[in-house]
């Protein structure tokens, strides 16, 4: 039974929240609204919230400058792309794993997990002379492998801790029922997991979109993602607040629109095992 | 369950994530480990033969390695105590009844999104700028001096900068942690007086123990190789070189790649060690 | 040699469908600054006329630097064009990284571009990279203030000089600081200022044998002699101003002086930015009355990787790129003021151009700094805001680190030297030096 909740209470939870929500959201906010000010409005003093008038010229300007739906589709081609070839491999594993666990299964996932630990700027060189020999600088695929390997151990990782939370039962019962592997998997398992790999899905993009190392280090024109895209934008000269706020803007909203409308599902499945 | 025929299809199908990852893996280190025993300048000519454990030594010995060490703790470190304590206070404030809670929580998972490259440079120009800076007129409105944020704290920047990026992962795990909690048990300790203090001591923070742990190990090894919130931002000055930074400035800066090499076989034995103390306690966590 | 086949595989269509779309076409990494970004906008210009389609690379100077560094050293042979500096030009023309600029077409005219930055950019007299454009630095100062302090600014003034009027500009009240400098941590930054500054105070990087030089007086004299002007007279949290935060004050009218690049000048000038642009005065950069002035000498060039499929082509654009007719017609469309100054000797001889106020005083910067006799006593290294070797730029990184570090109040001029000192005999030992 719900808990009889006062009115004065609930109120003063909205306040406090709303106000915590807000100032957590300012950063982004601010950057938005700098972005539809001329540059000397962006650097006013006393600072202009929404008296100011707006305008889209640093957008044309960016626009201008560098082709961001090329840098877009890279970054939609390279983040969807290791994600989809990361939960193909990383399903089966997660499965086995979480349904015929060995002594070794916590083992080989704690291993999986420190593979992450390497540092990128230390294997910059060699990877870069392994990228040339498999003529794979500058192409997407290439990016697509490198994405997928950094973010496997995370995919297996949630994908492990979802399918431990689907009872062994119901398994047996199919496979009494006369069911094969593969339609144990297909037809049992894929639908009570789906939202697991849905958010893990979800999670697994947005960390791949934000990758900021290999894919400004790896690519030039052809596989530029975003992250290319905007690192141009921080001015040597003159005033930059503006386009930068518009830049930035530019590169974060397909994410953080894709970001709100999915919320639901990324948060429901983001538990890591935290829940029992 | 697990009959032999059964183990042998589970472990045909954990071959290819664990063949990859073993590549992904093993390729980089060994190669890291040839050069970290090579004299390799780029600018020089590459590779100039064999030196032994000289690298090794050299990246321990410099002045810049204890300092760099403790950097990446203070940073790894305070951003999990920022981000931990302040994800309980907004996990549970987000767990309240309340108006638009769909909003709010779109609100503060916001930051997660935003490209690290991205979020340092809003931080820098356009909040810790010491004359354009937000917070620069914050503080003159107040009649302050405004901070030099990035020379005069740059520490603490950083760590906010990274702590905004990182807070709304931790918050939303805990979130989910605290809405599996059992109401009835809540309420009964409400109704025997307990106060919120000792309910929250007894009741929350235990259950909240498990995702605590995962929090922080899967921050941990982010953090620890954090890189474009410095490079963007002190690009290393002011204290803020971290062991990932140092090895940048080895391997690109200075063009010193065996120096680098050495320094990288150094970080991942760093990341091990920090790894195996967190996997001892989530591991103990993972079976109960 | 499975995953190999299967990688290209997947990336096979890409390629397809990029080499499909153009018959020619060549990559350029290139630096964010304004001229470059002003290129990009005439490419359509150059493809026209010969039909190579232009790919543009922009980027911040630190991630490009990283890049093109990365790429060159690996021979990864992304690029068909680098925008790099005169410190890199010499160093990878000497390891044959570079395609040698020879046999330009007549009307090109190398022997127009100017003798100094001709010379920054060879090696053993081979042009590596074409400039386009240079700068020397100088001091750009506030006429009106300097009047109402009641002085007058030589053509070419001594430190003392600067100090007193810096302290005699301030106004703390009216948020106006005497002078405004380079503090910010960074080899190619407030590293390449007071490197330049040593040079007017006596002091080098190295003796002739390659020691490092900071325990010796004349650095900790520049050190302390800037750091006493700029708490006198300087803005708050200099240590993190890098150019454009200076710009971006001096613009707003908060500097009585700057010394800072010379390509500033337009910029300080161009009353569309800057709200003091009619008040601006030139100076050459001072000195200690040793015989060097503390101006340096720079400039962003195109150079061609060596191993290009592109050469003829990526040739061809340099040479449009760098030449007179493209400052002509970037003057056509955006006035003299505008164009890439600092690279040919023609342009300073162009009536037109003369009448640019800070016209003459750039050319004089230029023509005082000499980077092959940097400093007042003997140096083994060539360059004047950095010495031409490979170890350089990471050494004046984390050296240029600690200074900031004293600029920020964190530790005192002693401790910095001794930690540049240290480090940098330890980097040159590393080096084999």
């Amino acid at each position: 039974m719900a808990r009889a909740v006062t009115t004065r209470r609930k109120s003063l939870n909205t306040v406090l929240a709303w106000a915590v929500g807000l100032l957590i959201f300012f950063p982004i906010l601010w950057t938005i609204l700098t972005s539809f000010k001329t540059e000397a409005q962006a650097i006013a003093s006393p600072p202009l919230f929404l008296n100011f008038n707006w305008t889209l010229e640093n957008y044309a300007i960016v626009q201008e400058r560098s082709d961001y739906m090329r840098f877009l589709w890279n970054s939609v081609i390279i983040a969807g792309g290791s994600t989809i070839l990361g939960v193909i491999i990383a399903v089966p594993a997660a499965w086995a794993m979480a349904f015929v666990p060995s002594k070794r299964t916590k083992d080989i996932l704690l291993w999986m997990l420190s593979t992450k630990m390497l540092p990128a700027v230390g294997v910059l060189y060699p990877i870069y002379l392994l990228f040339i020999r498999l003529g794979l600088l500058d192409t997407r695929g290439g990016l697509v492998v490198v994405l997928m390997l950094i973010n496997l151990p995370i995919i297996v990782w949630m994908l492990y801790t979802y399918f431990r939370e689907i009872p062994g039962e119901i398994l047996e019962a199919a496979r009494m029922d006369g069911a094969s592997l593969k339609e144990e998997i297909l037809y049992v398992l894929t639908p009570m997991a789906v939202p697991g790999i849905a958010s893990t899905v979800l999670l697994n993009f947005i960390l791949a979109w934000n990758e900021a190392f290999w894919t400004l280090n790896l690519t030039a024109v052809d596989a530029a993602p975003l992250t290319a895209f905007i690192a141009s934008y921080s001015s040597p000269e003159g005033l930059f607040f503006a386009k930068l706020s518009a830049a930035s803007t530019m590169a974060i909203a397909p994410i953080l629109i894709l970001g709100w409308f999915s919320q639901k599902q990324l948060v429901r499945g983001l538990t890591f095992g935290a829940v029992k | 369950m697990a009959t032999q025929h059964s183990r042998s299809v589970a472990r045909l199908m954990m071959a290819p994530a664990v063949v990859l990852l073993l590549g992904w893996m093993l390729v980089p280190l060994t190669m890291t480990l040839y050069f970290s025993f090579k004299k390799y300048l780029p600018l020089r000519g590459g590779d100039l033969g064999w030196v032994g454990f000289d690298n090794y030594v050299r990246f321990v010995s410099s002045s810049s390695f204890w300092p760099a060490v403790q950097a990446t703790l203070v940073i790894v470190g305070g951003v999990l105590v920022i981000t931990v304590i302040l994800g309980v206070l907004l996990a549970m404030l987000l767990d309240q009844p309340m108006w638009g809670q769909g909003v709010v929580r779109i609100l503060v998972i916001a930051p997660f999104f935003v490209m690290p490259t991205v979020s340092a440079l809003v931080w820098k120009n356009m909040f810790m700028d010491p004359v354009n800076g937000l917070l620069a007129h914050l503080w003159r409105f107040f009649g302050a001096e405004p901070i030099s944020w990035l020379s005069e704290a740059s520490m603490t920047s950083i760590i906010i900068i990274v702590s905004w990026q990182w807070l709304p992962f931790a918050t939303l795990i805990l979130l989910t942690a605290i809405q599996s909690l059992d109401s009835e048990q809540l309420e009964a300790a409400e109704m025997d007086g307990a106060p919120p203090l000792k309910r929250f001591y007894h009741i929350i923070l235990p259950h909240l123990s498990r995702a605590i742990t995962i929090v922080i190990l899967i921050q941990t090894i982010f953090l620890l190789s954090i890189f474009a919130e410095i490079f963007v931002t002190t690009g290393g000055a002011f204290g803020t070189r971290t062991l990932t930074y140092l090895i940048f400035q080895r391997v690109l800066e200075s063009q010193n790649v065996g120096l680098g090499s050495a320094g990288g076989v150094y970080a991942i034995i760093l990341a091990n060690i920090v790894a195996i103390f967190l996997m001892r306690i989530v591991g103990k966590n993972l079976d109960a | 040699m499975y995953l190999k086949h299967a990688l290209r595989a997947a990336t096979a269509l890409t390629f397809v469908a990029t080499a499909a779309a153009h018959a020619q076409s060549i990559t350029i990494a290139t630096v964010n600054n304004g001229d470059m970004i002003r290129m990009q906008g005439y490419t359509d210009k150059f493809t026209e006329a010969t039909g190579i389609d232009v790919e543009w690379v922009t980027l911040e100077e630190n991630v490009l630097r990283q890049r093109v560094t990365t790429d060159i050293t690996t021979k990864g042979g992304q690029f068909d064009i680098m925008t790099i500096g005169m410190y890199e030009t010499p160093i990878w023309g000497a390891n044959g990284w570079l395609v040698p600029l020879d046999g330009m077409s007549a009307e090109y005219d190398v022997a127009d571009i100017l003798p100094a930055m001709s010379g920054g950019l060879s090696h053993d007299g081979t042009l590596y990279a074409a400039p386009f454009y240079g700068e020397s630095s100088m001091i750009m100062y506030r006429t009106d203030l300097m009047e109402k302090a009641g002085m007058e600014m030589p053509e070419a003034p001594s430190w003392q000089f600067i100090k007193e009027a810096a302290a005699a500009m301030t106004d703390r009240d009216a948020d106006i600081n005497g002078i405004c400098l380079r503090g910010k941590a960074g080899w190619g930054e407030g590293g390449a200022f007071i490197t330049a500054m040593s040079n007017s105070f006596g002091a080098r990087w190295f003796d002739e044998d390659w020691k490092p030089q900071f325990d010796q007086p004349e650095w900790a004299d520049t050190l302390n002699f800037y750091v006493e002007m700029m708490t006198e007279s300087g803005p708050a949290g200099y240590a993190t101003n890098g150019f454009n935060e200076n710009l971006s004050l001096f613009q707003q009218g908060k500097c009585g002086m700057w010394i800072d690049a010379t390509v500033a000048a337009s910029f300080v000038t161009n009353p569309d930015d800057s709200t003091v642009a009619d008040h601006v005065g030139f100076a050459l950069a001072p000195d200690t009355g040793l015989g060097k002035r503390s101006n340096w000498l720079w400039a962003w060039a195109l150079a061609i990787p060596a191993g290009t499929q592109q050469e003829d082509a990526a040739k061809q654009f340099i040479e449009w790129a760098t030449s007179k007719d493209y400052i002509e017609l970037v003057a056509e469309n955006e006035g003299w003021a505008n164009v890439p100054p600092g690279a040919r000797t023609s342009l300073y001889e162009n009536p037109e151009y003369q009448k640019v106020p800070f016209a003459k005083m750039t050319l004089d910067s230029i023509l005082t700094a000499d980077p092959n006799n940097p400093t007042v006593k003997p140096v083994p290294y060539v360059g004047i805001q950095f010495a031409a070797i490979p170890e350089f730029a990471g050494i004046a990184t984390q050296v240029s680190q600690e200074f900031s570090a004293v600029y920020a109040g964190q530790q005192t001029v002693e401790e910095a030297l001794a930690k540049a000192q240290a480090f940098t005999a330890e980097e040159m030992e590393a080096a084999g030096y």
